[in-house]
Order: structure tokens, then C-alpha cells, then sequence
């Protein structure tokens, strides 16, 4: 047998691997030679030789092998095989494995252990691991701690008991008492148990809510000594006293405050108190600021109290470290709704950090952006958002194309700057928006026709730039199609004059149908376009034929269905082409072949001239209107 | 806290400490994942990440990584000195910590952390009062396991 390698040679080993194949060789070993030492009898090394298994256990290898030995180690009476022993049980045992249940006869009995380290131990391990069943069973010796041992013990008991409370929630009435009688303990590490204990038992149970509503005033004087009270070196953070047991305190007070007039009067001195004097300088004090800040929210307290935490917030936006800034819009974000006055005040700092550098900075700007957008300030944001979302990481571009069109729909000043802003969007992050922009858009063009001809320039030029995305594309296909009598006509005030011709506007949509890019809805819409133009232009209706024809052999389902029903319509209805209401008809029945191919709902407005053809058409296709 | 862990930039995981139960598959899962995640963030980044439904906060010192996952009600701020006030205890009692230290005396960081949280949450709030229960643990370490004892490469 191999002589057993300290734990220290054995991690020098393994560092020294030069491959993983290496590594995996002197740890084979190694595990074959702690394997054979766990069979032995008692030989003094038990402690390292688990030890050494739980190194290897870290690295990512299988180490179910010891979970006797912990368990046997846990039983041993040397402090060191038990201080091992528990270590390996918190790593390689939980709750779910059948060998969990054998140590609890061991913790019990190691509970009331004469050496407090040893108690320590078991405390820590139940705290760590227990399960429900262990936690039924010992819960009467955790109370029992709870109340006659020494502030060592009480502060781990304190905790034990929480997670006792989480795994097995009836067990709080157990802890109840003894919880309240803490509170009266001077040592800070009992306090801070009790207070983490108490806030456990609150959130669980709204009679222990009830019940420790009494206890306000007595939190409140511990928090006040030691927010006044003289210099305490050994829980001193930076000039803070105990920033930890503060930030709970103030959290408990939340959970009381809540809902309640009484409870939160009595704590508003103290929350403005610790809002006005903590120091911020440093980041103990901030986390103790942001505490204050959230329960002063949180519970109903005075509208000054509520102004100077809303202040606080807006000092955190100019901080120079990321992390506070993070922090505060976080909490913005929660009281925007509540508080929405308070939080326009910051706007300015807020949208400055769309420009942050971090993306979960960049993130929480742009929710609070968002939200604070209003019709007052319309104009204004949208220019910082269209900003933001022509150079924002490309997990944020849907929330913002999204978020934008939400605000534009709701506050814009004009019909013009709504469609601008949308064709700005649909430009610039086209490929993230939702599927309803387009009918959306489409929809907002139709009922605008004072800006048809205006829509219809901007959409082509935009259509010359770029065919890449899908939504702006499809929606300047159908734009051309509906109104391509406009275009080519080239008479817009609002535009540049451009001459469009009949084959200018051919070739775009050729170039629409036959790029790689366009996707088959895209060449629907295209080759729809295609179609609705033969009414509206004189020369070059042979070229549109040819087209649609060469899509009646084309792979794609969908597109060589509409074209031969196309082709059907150009031979049956030819001699109604020039007709006066022409475009409506052919509008129609682009609209209805639209409706069908897409399953869009869409409103059809008939006109008595059409019935006659759209009645036909229908039946061409078996829908009803 | 639901899970601490300690990891160096070329992502070896040097301690790891589970408050929530989760069979090994899914902790190594979570690890990796969780790994990747932070090393890819640049230097001057958030400290705070929002990651599956958690909150994670984490701070490098040095070489390692020092990562932890509370819950949404927990104080992210008060997260970063509770992870600065280990990182004081491991110093303190190593004599300027350093990563060869918790590796080759990985049980004693743990016993430490052991001693400062119990069940995800801070037990003692003074720094002398944890590092002299320490001590004294250490004294009952029976003579015969003498690495224990003096923290050596």
C-alpha cells in the first residue's frame, strides 16, 4: 500500500500537472490510496485523508466514497476529526442524500456538548444543510439554546433557528419567545441574530407581524445608540458603528413600518435622523443610506421624509462610484409609479447614464427613461432615446424599439413626427421590433393621408438606402404599391424634389424580390406592390406582367400561389383596369389576397362599385367577409 | 446568501459555500455558468449583475474572485463589505492573504467563513471576536495534525 501523502505533497502534486490527462492520474492514485486508508482502522490520519478528499471533491471530481467516512468522523471524539468530519458533511452531503439523516443523532448529541466548539460545529453544520426531517427533530434543542448558553452559542442558535424557520414554517411559533427576549441582549452578534430571527418570523406569519409590531420602540433606541453613541472600536466600519446589525435593523423596520401609521410615526425621527447624519463618503455609509432610503419608501411616512429619500437617490445618480449609481436607479425604478414628480427632477442625470459604459447600467437607465417619458418632455427624450438606440448593445434594442414606439404612440405631438420617429426606428433597429409594427405602421399611414405623398418619398429613399430590414421593407412595398401614383407624380412640398419613373420604382422592387435577404413575407409584399401598381402606372404594365408570371413557377409556396391568382386577375379583369374606382378595387383585392396569404385582421372598406369583384374574389378563396 | 464563491481569473474554483440545496449537477452547472459570466466583465464594470432570478455580487481582489448570491430583498451594497470583511478575517489571519494560501489551507478559509456566516447570514459582526474564536478552535486541534496548525505552502 502507498504510504500516505500529506495533504500539502498532494496539492503540490496536482498543481504540478502539466495536463489534465496528468492530473487525472495523481488523483486516481491519490483516491485509490484514501479509499484503502478509509477501510482501515483508526489510524490517526482519518482527519487529512478526508481532508484531501475534499480538495479533490473542489477540483470537480466524484467523491460520493467519503460520505461514510464524514459521517463517521462527525461520531469521532478528536475536535479535529469532527471539525473535518462536519466540513465534509456542509460539501458533500445535502438533504436530498439518505446519509444526511444519519448525522443528525450526532448533532444532537454534539449540541449539548460541554465544548462550546463543538457545539459550534453542529450549529453550524444544521444551519447549512438540514433538512425539514432534522429540522422538526432538533428545533426544541435550537429553543433551548436559544435561551440558556452563552452569547457564543445564542448568536449561532439565532441563525439556525432562521433556517429552521424557512425549511419548517410552523416551527416559527416555537421561536417566537424567545426571539422577542433576545432583543434585551447586549452583545451584537445575539442582536443581529435575533433581528435577522424576528425578520424571518414576520415574513412568514402576519400574527408574528402583529405581535412584533410592539417591539418598534425598543428597535428604534437600539438603533439610535448606535447611530449616536460614542466610538465602538470593535464594530467600528469606517466611522459607522456596526453597519451590518444597522442595515437589518432598518430592514426590519421596513417590514413593521409597512401598512401601518403607528409603527411608522414612531420611526420617522430616527429614519430622518440616520438619513441626515450617516456619513456617504464611503460605501459602509451608503449601504446604510440606501437601507434608510428603502424602508422611509416603504412605510408611511411624512412627505419630507419621503422628499429627502428621494434627494438621497438623486445624490447616489452623481456619484462617482458605478455601483451607487446602479443602486439608485434601481430604486427609482420602484417608485416611479408612486412618486413620479420627485423622480422627473433627475431626469437630466438619468438619461446621462444611457451613455454608461456598463451594460446593467445602461439597462436600469433605459427602464427609468422609459417610464419618465411624458408629454411635456416628448420631444426631448425621444431625441436622446433614437440616440441611445442607434449605438446600445444588442440585447437593450428591442426593449428600447419596443419601448420607443409605446411612448410615441401614447404622447406624439403630431402625426408627422409620429411617422418620422417610427420610420427612425424601424431604420435603424428594424430587425428587433415586434411582429405588429408593420399592420401598426400600416394602419397609422392609411388613416394619415394628408402625409401619403410625404410617406410614400420617405419610404422609397429609405427603400434605395437599404433592403435589409424586413419590417421597412415590407412596409415601403406596400407604401409604393398603395400610392406609387404619388411618387411618380414627384410633387411633395415636404421633400427634396426627386424624379421617380415607372421603372425606377420597378427596379427597386425587383431588386426587394429577388435579394437574398428579403424574407418570403417581404417578397409577398413586394410582389403584392408589384401588382397593386399595374392600375397606377401607363407604360410599363408588360414589365409587371413578366414579373408575376416568373413567380408562377417560383419554389416558394405562398409567392407562386399569389402570382398565378395574380396572372387569373390580370386576364379576367383587364378591360376594368382603367376604370374610374380602379385603385380601390385593385386595393381591394391586394388587401383581400394580403388577408388571406397572412391572416392579418384587417378593415376593408368596400365601396358599392367593388362588390361585385371583391364578392368573386371571395368566393375565389372561400372566405366570407 | 444562497451560494459564496471564491474563483481565480483563469477560472479554478478555490472555495465554494451552498446555503440553498442543489444536487452536484446543478451546482457545477451554476458554477460554470455563473464563472463565464463574471470573468467575461470588464474591469471597470458594476460590481451587482442580475443573473437567472438572482442577485450577484462580486469583487475581485487580487487574483480571485470573490462571488456571492443573495436574495432580492438582500443589500447589494452591504454584500460588498460583508465580502470585504472575509477578505479582512482571511488577511488578518494569514498574515497578508494570498491565493497559494487558501489552496493549500483551503479548510481553514473555510472554517474562518464558517465562523463570520452561519446559514447565508453574518453571525458576528466584529472582527476581533471572530478571529478569536479561531484561535481558540485551533487550540483544540489535537497535536498530531500539526499542517493544520501553521498555515505553510
Amino acid at each position: 500500500m502507498s504510504p500516505s501523502v500529506p495533504l500539502q505533497e498532494m496539492i503540490r502534486a496536482i498543481r504540478s500537472a502539466r495536463t489534465q490527462c496528468e492530473e487525472r492520474g495523481v488523483i486516481q492514485r491519490e483516491c485509490a490510496a484514501i479509499r484503502a486508508q478509509f477501510r482501515q482502522a483508526d489510524n490517526g490520519g482519518r482527519s487529512h485523508n478526508l481532508a484531501k478528499l475534499l480538495y479533490v471533491h473542489m477540483l470537480g471530481y466524484p467523491a460520493h466514497f467519503g460520505q461514510m467516512e464524514c459521517v463517521r468522523m462527525i461520531a469521532s471524539s478528536r475536535y479535529s476529526e469532527k471539525r473535518v468530519g462536519y466540513l465534509g458533511a456542509m460539501m458533500l452531503l445535502d438533504e436530498k442524500q439518505d446519509a444526511s439523516l444519519l448525522i443528525t443523532n450526532s448533532i444532537k448529541n454534539d449540541l449539548s456538548h460541554s465544548n462550546q466548539y463543538v457545539q459550534s460545529l453542529a450549529l453550524c453544520t444544521l444551519a447549512c444543510m438540514g433538512s425539514a426531517e432534522m429540522c422538526r427533530d432538533l428545533a426544541p434543542e435550537i429553543d433551548r439554546l436559544l435561551r440558556a448558553s452563552n452569547s457564543y452559542i445564542k448568536k449561532k442558535a439565532a441563525l439556525c433557528a432562521v433556517h429552521i424557520v424557512r425549511k419548517v414554517h410552523e416551527l416559527g411559533e416555537l421561536f417566537a419567545p424567545a426571539a422577542r427576549s433576545l432583543l434585551s441582549e447586549k452583545n451584537h452578534g445575539v442582536l443581529h441574530g435575533a433581528v435577522v430571527l424576528i425578520t424571518e418570523l414576520c415574513e412568514r406569519s402576519s400574527e408574528s407581524l402583529e405581535r412584533f409590531r410592539k417591539t418598534v420602540p425598543d428597535l428604534v433606541q437600539i438603533m439610535k445608540g448606535l447611530v449616536i453613541s460614542g466610538y465602538s472600536p470593535e464594530h467600528d466600519v469606517a466611522g459607522i458603528s456596526d453597519p451590518f446589525l444597522q442595515v437589518r435593523l432598518l430592514r426590519l423596520l421596513r417590514i413593521l413600518g409597512r401598512n401601518n401609521e403607528t409603527a411608522s410615526d414612531a420611526m420617522n425621527d430616527l429614519l430622518a435622523q440616520v438619513a441626515t447624519n450617516t456619513d456617504s463618503t464611503k460605501t459602509v455609509g451608503n449601504a446604510v443610506l440606501y437601507e434608510t432610503v428603502l424602508t422611509v419608501l416603504d412605510i408611511k411616512s411624512e412627505s419630507g421624509l419621503r422628499v429627502l429619500a428621494v434627494n438621497i437617490l438623486g445624490r447616489f445618480l452623481l456619484n462617482n462610484d458605478r455601483n451607487i449609481r446602479y443602486i439608485a436607479m434601481t430604486s427609482l425604478q420602484k417608485i416611479v409609479g408612486t412618486d413620479h414628480n420627485a423622480v422627473q427632477r433627475h431626469r437630466g442625470t438619468i438619461v446621462d447614464c444611457l451613455k454608461d459604459q456598463d451594460a446593467s447600467v445602461k439597462r436600469r437607465a433605459l427602464d427609468l427613461s422609459l417610464a419618465l417619458v411624458s408629454a411635456s418632455n416628448i420631444r426631448s427624450m425621444m431625441k436622446e432615446l433614437l440616440l441611445f438606440l442607434s449605438s446600445c448593445p444588442p440585447e437593450l434594442r428591442s426593449q428600447a424599439a419596443n419601448g420607443i414606439f409605446t411612448a410615441a404612440e401614447r404622447y406624439a405631438p403630431s402625426k408627422r413626427w409620429h411617422i418620422d420617429t417610427i420610420l427612425h426606428v424601424l431604420i435603424t433597429a428594424g430587425g428587433d421590433v415586434r411582429d405588429e409594427t408593420v399592420p401598426n405602421l400600416i394602419q397609422l399611414i392609411t388613416n394619415t393621408s394628408e402625409l401619403h405623398c410625404y410617406t410614400v418619398h420617405k419610404l422609397y429613399r429609405a427603400l434605395l438606402s437599404d433592403i435589409s430590414q424586413q419590417s421597412l421593407v415590407q412596409v415601403a412595398c406596400w407604401c409604393i404599391g398603395e400610392y406609387g401614383d404619388l411618387l411618380l407624380r414627384g410633387d411633395c412640398q415636404e421633400v427634396e424634389p426627386m424624379q421617380v419613373c415607372e421603372d425606377d420604382v420597378l427596379d427597386a422592387l425587383e431588386t426587394v424580390l429577388q435579394s437574398h435577404m428579403s424574407s418570403t413575407a417581404t417578397r409577398g409584399f413586394a410582389l403584392t406592390a408589384t401588382m397593386k401598381l399595374s392600375t397606377r402606372i401607363t407604360d410599363n404594365v408588360d414589365r409587371i406582367r413578366s414579373i408575376v408570371s416568373i413567380y408562377g413557377s417560383c419554389i416558394d409556396l405562398e409567392l407562386q400561389q399569389r402570382a398565378v391568382e395574380y396572372n387569373a386577375l390580370f386576364k379576367k379583369y383587364d378591360h376594368m383596369r382603367y376604370a374610374k374606382k380602379d385603385s380601390t378595387h385593385f386595393c381591394c383585392c391586394g388587401v383581400i389576397l394580403f388577408c388571406s396569404v397572412n391572416s392579418f385582421a384587417f378593415n376593408v372598406i368596400l365601396e358599392p362599385e367593388c362588390e361585385q369583384l371583391t364578392m368573386h374574389v371571395l368566393t375565389l378563396y372561400g372566405l366570407t367577409l | 446568501m444562497q451560494f459564496m464563491l471564491l474563483f481565480s481569473r483563469q477560472g479554478k474554483l478555490r472555495l465554494q459555500k451552498w446555503y440553498v440545496p442543489l444536487c452536484d449537477k446543478e451546482k457545477k452547472k451554476i458554477t460554470r455558468e455563473l464563472l463565464q459570466t463574471v470573468l467575461a466583465r470588464k474591469p471597470k464594470m458594476c460590481s451587482f449583475l442580475e443573473w437567472r432570478d438572482l442577485k450577484v455580487v462580486y469583487k475581485r481582489y487580487a487574483s480571485l474572485y470573490f462571488c456571492c448570491a443573495i436574495e432580492n430583498q438582500d443589500n447589494e451594497l452591504i454584500t460588498l463589505e460583508i465580502i470585504h470583511r472575509y477578505v479582512e478575517l482571511l488577511d488578518k489571519y494569514f498574515g497578508s492573504v494570498c491565493e497559494l494560501d487558501i489552496i493549500f489551507n483551503f479548510e481553514k478559509a473555510y472554517f474562518i467563513l464558517d465562523e463570520f456566516l452561519l446559514g447565508g447570514e453574518a453571525q458576528e459582526t466584529s472582527k476581533k471576536n471572530v478571529l478569536k474564536a479561531i484561535e481558540q478552535a485551533d487550540l483544540l486541534q489535537e497535536p498530531r495534525h500539526e499542517y493544520f496548525n501553521v498555515p505553510v505552502y
